[in-house]
């Protein structure tokens, strides 16, 4: 296929995808619990997590490494995904026996007795998963929008967006919105939507919706790595690029640049979005903690850290970082933090290209060794 | 007052009349009045702070006049208000400018960098969908045979010399085949002979675009100069042939004079 760059990387697209998709559940399915090939639930849904951090990882590069817009809130993009399918589980916990009734628990608690009109559609599982890719699309949009057609860059287009996430990151940790003289219910405020029962008709815990959802998941990194790939072929990719270069040159050249920078970075919170979609029923809640910016510069660590600009670097970081993040917080629970961020300055100092590039930068090094290696040969040749 | 240029028989490409536009009260440019002919190659001169960039960044649409009209002639006998244009259509209408520190797109090869900047649609859907067409491959190859990069068309943009990147530049100019380029400070930061290289380059354009090229070398403008226009707190101070305007006095006193004195 004209995506891939390399026979290697269209093989190592193969072998990842038939181990995804096929082996992993398998061996979760099939093997029987006592044998070593065995993949536990636990560790499938783990996986099931990582990957969704992965798609989230891409959605960033796509914007960052390849357009040079460094955008701190991708992961309100994928909260909002997170909440649109949040929303649609929560719709489906059946009826609670504290209230006797088929409305969430925040709604009953406040009185509520019917669903407010913004939450019906959200019944529909089809409209959810819409709405995950649709809301964080528009609201990139709209901020898009006004943001490059008043032409702001650099490091203000940065702390832009910062500031959104930090001020939706505050409407979510609200229980009611007054506004008109009115008071809306939000989304569950402080401890956010869970509490899943079900998912399209299934137990959300049973492990064919477990191994489902990782499929889907991995569906997902798959077709968006595709994607990119391919964008990445196209004129449509080298303009994109040229604007991280130097926007000037291209904006001189005849293209708007705006509309270019909003369509990527529209597109980039949808698929966002759809990672939150799938995150949510494998973690089992969202709440208005994954709004809070420094969830979105987790974002951006594990994008600098695996390679940023590079196809598969996102994906490598995302899940590094998750990996130590979650072993370290069980083996160190106090210091976690600290070795997570001396890791990070450690890459930022000495890996400039992250670990993807890493072969690259010590190759020379090798050489050298070698070099020196077989220098001292020939002397103890002589030697002898 | 309004000076109707002289000669006529050649259409003119662009005329330029009673512009002012100040920044913060500061006049940049003072009622200048400047034409362009078909074909033509014009160096536009001045000490810093004359104006030129404010010039070249009023007939690219990049900032908006206060008062004057700034007029483009297409072929069709049309005029369009260049003050009404937006900037990323500009090059579109055929008017192309190369910026003084040499942008390129350092991590394509040189060859898309010229691709990028071929004539054609712009818009995303079109992008999305673009297929090289044979039209196209002749085309960056003439341009890259007229750019003398020809033997660098895989190589990435970022690893080419200064001037080799400004030639590159000029070169993406060419390839969105405009009517007229403007060239800022080319020979800025060239060695003796990429800057001859790089006169010989504009001189053999002459003729089939119309340039402006803004220039500080004294010694490049007397070898690409035909007709120079002499800039001085956003006016037009002196107009005319290279030895007309080098030998008056005015011109002496404000640029040529005072940049003697400074060496």
């Amino acid at each position: 296929m004209k995506a891939f760059e390399s026979n290697l990387e269209y093989k190592a697209f193969l072998t990842i995808a038939v181990v995804l998709v096929f082996c992993i559940p398998i061996l979760n399915a099939v093997v029987p619990e006592g044998s070593f090939l065995h993949v536990s639930s636990f560790q499938l849904s783990l996986w099931g997590k990582y990957i969704t951090y992965a798609v989230l990882a891409m959605s960033l590069n796509f914007l960052w490494g390849y357009t040079g817009l460094l955008c701190l809130c991708q992961s309100l993009f994928f909260a909002l995904g997170a909440y649109a399918f949040g929303m649609y589980l929560m719709l489906h916990v059946g009826v609670d026996s504290v209230y006797n009734t088929a409305l969430p628990d925040f709604m009953d608690f406040q009185g509520y007795t019917e669903l407010p009109v913004y939450w019906a559609p959200f019944e529909n599982g089809g409209f959810a998963l819409l709405a995950a890719m649709i809301v964080p699309g528009m609201v990139a949009f709209i901020f898009g929008y006004l943001a490059f057609s008043s032409r702001i860059k650099g490091v203000y287009f940065s702390i832009l967006t910062q500031a959104l996430t930090y001020a939706l990151m505050l409407l979510f940790f609200k229980n009611n919105l007054e506004l008109f003289g009115q008071s809306f219910i939000l989304f569950g405020g402080n401890n956010g939507l869970t509490d899943f029962k079900e998912i399209f008709g299934s137990k959300v815990d049973a492990q064919s919706t477990q191994i489902a959802l990782f499929v889907a998941s991995s569906v997902l990194m798959l077709g968006v790595y595709l994607l990119i790939a391919w964008l990445l072929t196209t004129k449509f990719g080298k303009v994109q690029q040229a604007i991280r270069d130097s926007e000037n040159r291209v904006r001189f050249s005849g293209y708007s640049t705006t509309s270019y920078k909003l369509l990527i970075f529209v597109g980039s919170a949808m698929i966002a979005g759809m990672a939150g979609a799938l995150y949510v029923p494998q973690v089992g809640g969202i709440n208005a903690n994954e709004m809070t910016p420094a969830k979105s510069l987790d974002v951006v660590v594990w994008v600098a850290l695996g390679g940023r600009g590079t196809k598969f670097g996102p994906i490598l970081g995302a899940i590094v970082v998750s990996m130590i993040k979650s072993y370290t917080t069980r083996a160190y629970p106090d210091s976690w933090l600290i070795i997570l961020g001396l890791i990070f300055v450690l890459v930022v100092l000495f890996m400039p290209n992250g670990l993807i590039g890493l072969p690259d930068q010590l190759k020379p090094v090798f050489e050298r060794f070698r070099k020196r290696s077989i220098a001292k040969g020939d002397v103890t040749e002589n030697r002898a | 007052m309004i000076r109707v240029p002289t000669e006529k028989h050649t259409p003119l490409v662009l005329s330029v009349e009673g512009v002012t536009k100040s920044f913060d009260g500061f006049k940049a440019i003072n009622d200048l009045n400047f034409y362009l002919k078909g074909g033509e190659l014009r160096t536009v001169i001045g000490p810093n702070g004359a104006g030129k960039s404010t010039f070249m960044d009023l007939i690219t649409a990049r900032t908006k006049p206060d008062q004057g009209k700034i007029l483009y002639h297409l072929d069709s006998g049309e005029d369009v208000d260049l003050t009404r244009v937006r900037e990323h259509d500009v090059s579109q209408l055929g008017i192309g400018r190369k910026f003084q520190n040499p942008t390129v797109y350092r991590s394509h090869t040189v060859y898309d960098n010229l691709k990028l900047s071929l004539s054609g649609e712009r818009s995303v859907l079109s992008s999305l969908f673009y297929k090289e067409s044979a039209t196209d491959r002749d085309k960056i190859h003439d341009v890259l045979d007229t750019i003398r990069l020809a033997d660098y068309e895989d190589c990435l943009a970022g690893s080419l010399s200064h001037g080799q990147k400004q030639w590159l530049e000029i070169g993406m100019l060419l390839a969105q085949d405009p009517k007229i380029m403007l060239v800022d400070e080319p020979a800025a930061g060239m060695s003796d002979e990429e800057t001859e290289r790089t006169g010989e380059l504009l001189l053999s354009l002459e003729g089939k675009h119309s340039l402006i090229v803004i220039e500080h070398d004294m010694e490049f403008v007397r070898q690409i100069a035909r007709r120079v226009t002499v800039l001085h707190q956003g006016h037009v101070l002196k107009e005319g042939a290279f030895e007309f305007v080098k030998s008056d006095p005015e011109v002496v006193e404000v640029y040529l004079g005072r940049q003697t004195r400074n060496h």
